[in-house]
């Protein structure tokens, strides 16, 4: 990022001064994209503000009750607020997307950075990663949570094995391409050790794309936390998390079609901004390498 | 060209082999005995014997994995430990749910997302262009089981156009088999499509740049003509390309678009069994998955030569 910053030098500086309206107004997809996020991140850390119901608590009175004045987004099957539970259920999904993107990345960029540089070591890293990614990604992670104790740390353990050979596929690119330039040969031949060119000379050129990277897996991994949970081998049932609320609204679905609609739009926003942040991030730091394929 | 051929064809070996390692170890992952794993928290001590006798867990390790491969080639892909049947016969009876839904998914989504992508990059910039790439994020951000309630909500229990849920096989009429698979594949479909129609327009538009585009325009030939029969097909590699990655999201999809829509498939056995912690069911199927996705991406590799008769490898 450094480098765009001084390659555009003096547009920049005048850029910043033109304060943020023009950028929001230059860029609408990330604007929009930051918009959507932070009321999503505000509303879930706020959520105790937001409702005066506790997600948990149960009001057999009130069962299956359609959206009202209320219950905003109505009631499940055993009377629990869904707007409430919504809120809430965010919480789990956005820590399980940050802690899976800085998890990814951090483990993608070493093997990635090994893997780019030392040929033996790439030619058995790169086989297992091949191998992990022929595997569809959602039958790997829930065959891998049928047989691991039910918790949130085995589900990010899960949805980081699969999303750990992609980010090594993209560090592993960058620095194939980067080590056969000539500042590169340059600082062979004035002798620096191979940990100072891949540490000072190399790391650096991976963290633009990198970056990008990172909110696709945040959202990817969004998803998987709901797809896994709907699927009933996720976070253990009664933590609120969107797929889990998903879940129990399977059965009433033709009755109380609100249970799945609701939480299933909330996943829906969050991850749509997070890729439209990603997808402008992409253009404004480096067309060429963050293709999402 | 053969022996590229056969080159590429040995070059998948490594990779089934270390699908079939993970596949193989992924009940040894888990801490503690597998064997009370499986048998879950309510079981005897009995039950847990007998599942280690017939599994061959008392086996070591390296000869348990030679004997399931060794019968997995062979074909015989052991009993479910749940319901006592033959794996292969359980996965014979869901084969063909499974196989239409990613017949029609591909068909529709290639046919819609092609076209959509040639339009986006012929009308580059305008508004056409910026509704139909919107459409391609939101196609990304809304997952499978998220539209496919939208889609039962609108079309099945609002309008009443279509059956909820549910599948008919093909022996009860073409149909009612086809009714009942208009939703699931639209749902699978939806992410694969916003991935061809982005992929699409990008590599359209490179090549509408090309001076061989210009000179065809200059000659008077009609947008139509230059569009499919010019820029399309100097444009295929990557579609190609992303049509096969593509499949790994299909496969995947498919396992929670039959859970949405009761679809009694592969995906619904493997869920069932992961639920179950039916072994040797999980096993197959994570392995018949990982191998069409292997096959599938060998064949479009195979087929970058008739794409593009430039490519001899």
């Amino acid at each position: 990022m450094a480098d765009t910053v001084a390659a555009s030098g003096q547009g920049t500086r005048r850029s910043r001064r033109r304060g943020l309206l023009w950028h929001a107004r230059r860029n609408p997809s990330m604007t929009l994209g930051l918009a959507i996020l932070a009321l999503v991140i505000l509303g879930t850390v706020f959520a105790s503000r937001l409702t005066h119901y506790d997600p948990i608590l149960i009001d057999p009175l009130a069962r299956l009750k359609p959206p009202s004045a209320a219950h905003a987004l109505g009631t499940d099957v055993v009377g629990r607020d869904l707007w409430s539970r919504t809120i809430y259920g965010g919480r789990i999904s956005l820590l399980i997307g940050i802690t899976v993107a800085l998890l990814t990345t951090s483990i993608g960029l070493l093997i990635g950075l090994v893997s780019g540089y030392n040929r033996t070591a790439d030619a058995i890293l790169m086989r297992i990663m091949d191998g992990l990614m022929s595997i569809p990604a959602i039958l790997l992670a829930i065959a891998f949570m049928a047989f691991m104790p039910a918790s949130i740390i085995t589900v990010v353990a899960a949805i980081s094995i699969v999303e750990i050979p992609r980010v090594v596929r993209l560090v592993r690119g960058v620095v194939l391409s980067i080590r056969e330039q000539a500042y590169i040969e340059a600082a062979v031949i004035s002798g620096s050790r191979v940990g100072r060119i891949l540490i000072r000379h190399i790391l650096p050129n991976t963290l633009a794309p990198l970056s990008v990277q990172a909110t696709y897996v945040c959202a990817a991994a969004i998803l998987f936390e709901s797809l896994l949970s709907f699927l009933g081998a996720g976070t253990p049932p009664e933590i609120p998390s969107w797929g889990n609320i998903m879940a129990e609204g399977r059965t009433y679905f033709v009755l109380a079609p609100w249970i799945i609609l609701a939480p299933g739009f909330m996943l829906s926003l969050t991850v749509l901004a997070i890729n439209l942040l990603g997808d402008s991030l992409r253009d404004l730091l480096d067309p060429r390498f963050a293709r999402r394929l | 060209m053969w022996t590229l051929i056969i080159r590429r064809m040995l070059a998948t070996a490594p990779v089934l082999a270390t699908v079939a390692v993970v596949v193989f170890a992924i009940l040894h992952v888990a801490p503690g005995d597998p064997a009370a794993v499986i048998a879950g928290d309510q079981a005897t001590p009995q039950q847990i014997l007998d599942i280690r006798a017939k599994l061959g867990l008392d086996l070591p390790f390296r000869d348990q994995f030679m004997l399931w491969l060794n019968n997995t080639l062979h074909g015989n892909f052991g009993t479910s430990i749940f319901s006592n049947q033959p794996v292969g016969l359980l996965i014979l009876q869901r084969l063909q749910p499974t196989i239409a839904l990613t017949i029609t998914t591909t068909i529709v989504t290639v046919a819609l997302a092609v076209p959509i992508g040639v339009l986006a990059a012929w009308r580059a910039g305008s508004w056409i262009d910026r509704m139909l790439m919107s459409f391609a994020v939101l196609g990304f951000s809304f997952p499978v089981f998220v539209v496919g309630y939208i889609l039962i909500y609108l079309f099945a229990v609002e309008l009443r156009f279509l059956p909820i849920q549910g599948y008919r096989p093909l022996e009860d009429g073409f149909w009612p088999f086809l009714q009942h698979l208009v939703l699931p594949s639209l749902a699978l479909g939806m992410s694969f499509m916003a991935l061809i129609a982005r992929i699409t327009r990008a590599s359209v538009l490179e090549v509408l740049s090309q001076d061989h585009i210009r000179t065809a325009r200059a000659k008077g030939m009609s947008v139509r003509q230059l569009l499919f029969s010019h820029a399309l097909p100097n444009a295929a590699v990557p579609i190609v390309t992303i049509i096969g990655a593509g499949v790994a999201i299909l496969l995947g999809g498919v396992v929670v678009t039959e859970s949405v829509f009761a679809i009694p498939g592969l995906g619904r056995l493997v869920v069932d069994a992961i639920l179950q912690r039916d072994y040797p069911v999980i096993q197959a199927v994570l392995l018949i998955f990982s191998v069409t996705y292997v096959f599938v991406n060998l064949a479009i590799d195979l087929l970058y030569v008739v794409v593009d008769p430039r490519i001899r490898y």
